[in-house]
């Protein structure tokens, strides 16, 4: 091995890292703020690049019968409770569950899908997409809100497994590939970088940033941040915790769909794709201990430099080498933090 | 789907109590989970097979296994004890066969397997007297590329497979023919199906600089390294395996293909093969069906497997019906014995021919070398 391969490694590694290290960030935002583990995390990654890749191919994104789904059923869910609220809520509840998918659903069916400029497709993508996070807190988290966190994690499970079985039926059981934002390749001395990993890794950054600057600066930010460090007395000044929720889901949404979006040219995606990639932010996330987001990122960073290299040396063990990292990285956190139970 | 399943067993239950007898065969198929890109076109092939043979009508009963062991294993228990079925059909992958040949055995029922590792039906002992199968073995297909390689010059050759049981007995096949050959393997790398890069396997490989570079992958997860090799500027042969004969392949991996060598069935290129090509027929005429049902271009290899097992029953039933009724122990040791005995019949994949140490019978007719180019398959002579 010589400079130049470990160079390449470092780039494929940063790349792949990147994207990790915004599903990580995502992951530690839904713990903090729900104490949900969301393993479902992936499958967003999945849908948001499948359904890119739909689109591209001029074909109806069938993503949209979920959001429609979906929404009738957060609507008969909600129902009761807005009716007796009256008026305008009604409307509201109508107009986002049910006459935002369906027209939507027209939207896209009278749009030439296929001509579309590509931030149009992405664009289109994240609007079928991206609602899906905070009508799934409803429909399946909110109503078990103040369960164990066990319970959560299991519900978790199911709703990962419902929606791979969902994506199995929405875009078979092949991949797609999506074409690059940039053709472009820069050679830098020895090695040579395409754009699309340039975009990977900017877009992850200003994504960084815009979400340190949401949290940092605005009042649901901070309602959220509140939410995270102490849900009761978050509570008590007014943040409704099914509001922070829904607000984290569309977050996590976002994010994973966008990483989907950003690593769908660089590798084939498969409706069963997303759970490994959500794992290796998982992984990243439990280095951060689900809590800090700075250290969630940089270890999700490693979690990607580290495949890269175990894929030259020794790459029947690759994923063996990543996910025994968990090990040494619990035993580290055990001992050195002092436990503190969470009341529940 | 559900359904029609439901109705379909109400019938037959109607059926079996009237006068008439009738052949009620049991289907385990991968048609969700990892194997899902050959189980689903296994599973339409099975709408597809013959309703009736010799005048007796045949049921299917078609379970997915999920490209799971456990599943597979408790679809061919039910088949056995609640369907009473006489003959057993699948499953999609190698893990899935293996596990089922234990109760095809101890219930004596006879089974054909899809899926492509010798091990299934070699050697026929006690137990695997009741399997047989239907895809050409990883062996043949090995020697065609092994061949292929020999006679175009390649001395070196690295090795990229699935880090599971396709890549495994791909890599041990591989090896040991090489080995006999006289190539010189000189790198062996695994990857997985859902890994989003191969850039270290890919760097290790060239760093010694093979004159060819063989991929073990099925499906379209098969691309993920020849785009990888193509995009670091590797310009030498590259060889895929059958399991990428899919038109799905073709359009993920797109123009780094070009030029890439893989044996397959002739199902493959069927309208290419030359007219006195006893394959040629047969293959178009499961290829008619499968497009007729599913639209022009739909059509893939794995669902031919499927289809050839339809072909082992026409053959062989007839012959069991001479000696008892369906449903019986009798039918079905005459069954296999039958398939045991089938000669010379056309499938989409190759003639078979049959014997009692020999339950896959296809010969060197069953593979072809096939070139990718323009964006199609073009048949090598």
């Amino acid at each position: 091995m010589d400079f130049q391969i470990a160079l390449i490694l470092a780039q494929d590694g940063i790349t792949n890292g990147a994207i990790y290290a915004l599903l990580a960030l995502a992951l530690v935002l839904v713990f903090a703020v729900t104490r949900v583990i969301f393993i479902p995390q992936g499958e967003f990654v999945a849908y948001g690049a499948l359904t890119l890749a739909m689109i591209e191919n001029g074909v109806f994104p069938a993503t949209a019968w979920l959001l429609l789904g979906a929404g009738v059923i957060v609507t008969a869910l909600d129902a009761g409770a807005v009716v007796r609220a009256g008026g305008r809520r009604v409307m509201m509840l109508a107009g986002t569950h049910l006459l935002y998918p369906a027209l939507l659903i027209g939207l896209l069916w009278s749009m030439p899908l296929k001509d579309l400029p590509l931030i149009g497709q992405v664009l289109v993508t994240l609007l079928v997409v991206v609602p899906m996070g905070p009508m799934m807190y409803r429909i399946v988290y909110q109503p078990i809100a103040e369960a164990p966190v066990l319970v959560l994690l299991i519900v978790s499970v199911a709703a990962h497994l419902a929606l791979v079985g969902l994506g199995l039926v929405f875009f078979g059981a092949e991949g797609y590939r999506t074409s690059p934002f940039s053709q472009a390749r820069f050679e830098i001395g020895p090695m040579f970088i395409t754009g699309q990993t340039i975009w990977v890794v900017l877009s992850s950054l200003v994504l960084i940033v815009a979400l340190a600057m949401f949290f940092g600066r605005t009042i649901y930010g901070k309602a959220l941040r509140a939410t995270a460090i102490n849900r009761n007395g978050a509570r008590l000044m007014g943040i409704s915790p099914a509001l922070a929720g829904k607000l984290t889901f569309f977050l996590a949404a976002l994010i994973g769909v966008l990483s989907g979006v950003l690593i769908s040219p660089i590798t084939t995606i498969y409706y069963d794709s997303g759970f490994l990639i959500g794992l290796k932010g998982f992984v990243g996330a439990i280095i951060g201990g689900l809590a800090s987001y700075p250290i969630a990122a940089a270890g999700a960073l490693m979690v990607g430099l580290l495949e890269a290299f175990s894929s030259f040396w020794a790459s029947a063990y690759k994923e063996v080498i990543v996910f025994t990292l968990v090990i040494p990285v619990l035993l580290w956190r055990s001992l050195t933090t002092h436990h503190m139970e969470e009341e529940e | 789907m559900k359904l029609k399943h439901t109705l379909l067993a109400a019938i037959g239950l109607a059926f079996a109590a009237g006068v008439h007898a009738q052949i009620t065969v049991g289907v385990t198929v991968s048609a969700t989970g990892p194997a899902a890109s050959l189980g689903i076109p296994e599973r339409n092939t099975v709408d597809l097979m013959p309703k009736e043979i010799a005048g007796q009508a045949i049921r299917y009963v078609v379970l997915d296994d999920q490209s799971d062991t456990t599943h597979a294993v408790m679809n061919i228990r039910r088949f056995v004890s609640d369907d009473k079925v006489d003959v057993v059909l699948g499953s999609t992958t190698t893990p899935n066969s293996l596990a089922m040949i234990d109760v095809a055995a101890e219930s004596k029922t006879p089974m054909i397997s899809w899926a492509a590792s010798s091990t299934i039906v070699e050697p026929v002992d006690d137990k695997k007297r009741w399997v047989f199968k239907t895809p050409q073995n990883d062996q043949q297909m090995a020697t065609a590329i092994l061949e292929h390689m020999s006679n175009n010059n390649v001395k070196t050759v690295a090795f990229i497979g699935f880090a599971d049981a396709y890549g495994e007995g791909w890599w041990n096949q591989f090896s040991t023919l090489a080995q006999v050959r006289g190539l010189n393997v000189v790198s062996s790398q695994r990857y997985n199906r859902t890994d989003t890069s191969v850039t270290g396997q890919v760097l290790q490989m060239m760093a010694q600089r093979p004159d060819a570079v063989l991929i073990a992958g099925s499906g379209t997860p098969a691309a993920l390294p020849q785009k990888t090799l193509k995009e670091r500027g590797y310009n030498g042969k590259i060889y895929q395996t059958h399991g990428v004969a899919n038109n799905d392949f073709l359009r993920v991996c797109g123009r780094d293909c070009e030029g890439t060598f893989l044996p397959a069935g002739p199902v493959l290129v069927a309208a290419q093969l030359p007219d006195d090509n006893p394959v040629k027929a047969s293959a178009l005429a499961y290829i008619a069906a499968y497009e007729a049902a599913h639209g022009a271009g739909s059509v893939s290899t794995f669902g031919a497997h499927a289809w050839d097992s339809g072909v082992l029953l026409q053959a062989a039933v007839p012959e069991a019906l001479k000696v008892a009724q369906p449903g019986t122990a009798e039918f079905r040791s005459a069954l296999r014995d039958a398939l045991e005995n089938v000669r010379e019949a056309a499938g989409a994949h190759g003639i078979f021919n049959m014997s009692p140490t020999d339950h896959l019978g296809l010969d060197q007719r069953a593979r072809v070398m096939v070139e990718i180019k323009d964006g199609g398959w073009k048949l090598v002579n």
